[in-house]
């Protein structure tokens, strides 16, 4: 994988408006944004109704993925253009979804809605309707998700790349700032975890830093050394899929998970080694 | 007490349901032009050497709202056209600080 694989900007989108066998998809947690404006023929998918199963805290089975995409007209052989607000949080969060289930043609839109928005490009109200399909999913690819023990096994042994702000690494907040201060039982975060903010890979106008900017970022910056496998985690996976995204699709590193737990799992663990303040 | 519903940012930041800060460190506020809210754009909180701290989508009635760690803060509004405004806020545990950007 290489950035021009799986990056688009927004110029390429703008000509694929209505193409066949292109499905733009706006994934955002706040779906109104959608419902407000959105690129013309995008239809939405929504991270949390359509994605997490509404029982247990996992994803949607295969066949709850199946059913999804069928019903909202996708099919496999459609390459699949997600954006986002949030600087492309949730979008990264389905695309890594997305490759989860299987599905190859994936695509990113660089900057998402935020740079589309302030691009001043057009968006509609128009809801399209596209015909069903029968989408068939894999199996989930266990090679691209970490789960909690293989977390506390990879301490001190593979990088783990902490991508939430310095404040919740610290332990002073357990959230991002623009949201209420609660949910995990305790603050700070995985011993020997590096923290690289998912938002030192993104420009101000949401768009990735370029491949040599990124490098320095994580190798040089943050000592992730890129001969390991690597674990991303946050609060809840969503910044940490912003993350593998750039550490695995745009610089082409193997073997890296996303712990989509994070810290609202890890920091409700009962005895689980917890660090506290800058990181060592 | 608050609402949240995940991580993501909702226009104008997540809402209170009582004009009372608890244990919380709030920074909210307007973004105008010409005393006009500004709809479309992007409020972010930024920290010391302009570290990001946080953005929100501004809401229909221009606003935004942070939950912050107390200290001092740069807010910084992104808007179309070029449009660029900063100011400097302070947040405390149990205040609400208000902001008004004119941009």
């Amino acid at each position: 994988m290489s950035r021009s694989d799986v990056l688009v900007d927004a110029d390429w989108v703008e000509a694929h408006i209505g193409a066949p066998g292109t499905v733009i998809v706006e994934v955002d947690e706040d779906t109104s944004a959608y419902d407000k404006g959105h690129i013309p023929s995008a239809i939405k998918i929504d991270w949390k109704k359509d994605l997490q199963d509404p029982v247990r805290r996992d994803f949607v089975d295969k066949t709850g993925f199946e059913a999804l995409l069928s019903d909202r007209g996708i099919s496999n052989d459609d390459t699949v253009v997600l954006y986002g607000g949030n600087n492309n949080w949730f979008a990264a969060y389905a695309y890594w979804y997305f490759k989860l289930y299987g599905h190859q043609n994936v695509l990113l839109l660089d900057g998402g809605r935020k740079r589309w928005e302030l691009d001043s490009r057009e968006l509609t109200t128009d809801v399209p309707s596209r015909p069903k399909t029968s989408y068939t999913a894999t199996e989930q690819d266990s090679s691209l998700r970490a789960l909690r023990d293989e977390v506390i096994g990879a301490i001190g042994k593979r990088n783990l790349v902490d991508v939430r702000s310095p404040d919740e690494f610290a332990g002073r907040l357990l959230a991002p700032a623009h949201l209420p201060q609660e949910q995990a039982q305790r603050g700070g975060h995985i011993p020997t975890a590096k923290n690289v903010p998912w938002s030192k890979a993104a420009n101000e106008d949401g768009t990735f830093k370029s491949d040599d900017e990124l490098t320095t970022l994580y190798r040089q910056d943050a000592g992730v050394d890129f001969g390991k496998d690597t674990i991303a985690y946050c609060r809840i996976g969503e910044r940490s899929a912003h993350t593998w995204f750039v550490l695995h699709e745009i610089l082409g590193l193997a073997n890296v998970k996303n712990y989509d737990g994070s810290w609202t799992e890890y920091g409700s663990l009962v005895g689980v080694p917890i660090e506290l303040g800058e990181g060592k | 007490m608050t609402e949240q519903s995940g991580c993501g940012a909702p226009a104008g930041g997540v809402t209170i349901t009582k004009d009372k800060a608890g244990k919380e460190a709030i920074v909210e506020g307007h973004v105008l032009r010409d005393g006009a809210p500004v709809g479309t754009g992007y409020a972010r909180l930024l920290g010391t050497g302009d570290e990001f701290v946080a953005e929100v989508p501004l809401g229909e009635d221009g606003g935004f709202r942070f939950f912050a760690a107390p200290g001092d803060w740069t807010l910084r509004v992104l808007a179309p056209g070029g449009v660029r405004a900063e100011c400097a806020v302070s947040a405390d545990i149990g205040q609400i600080t208000k902001v008004e950007v004119a941009v």
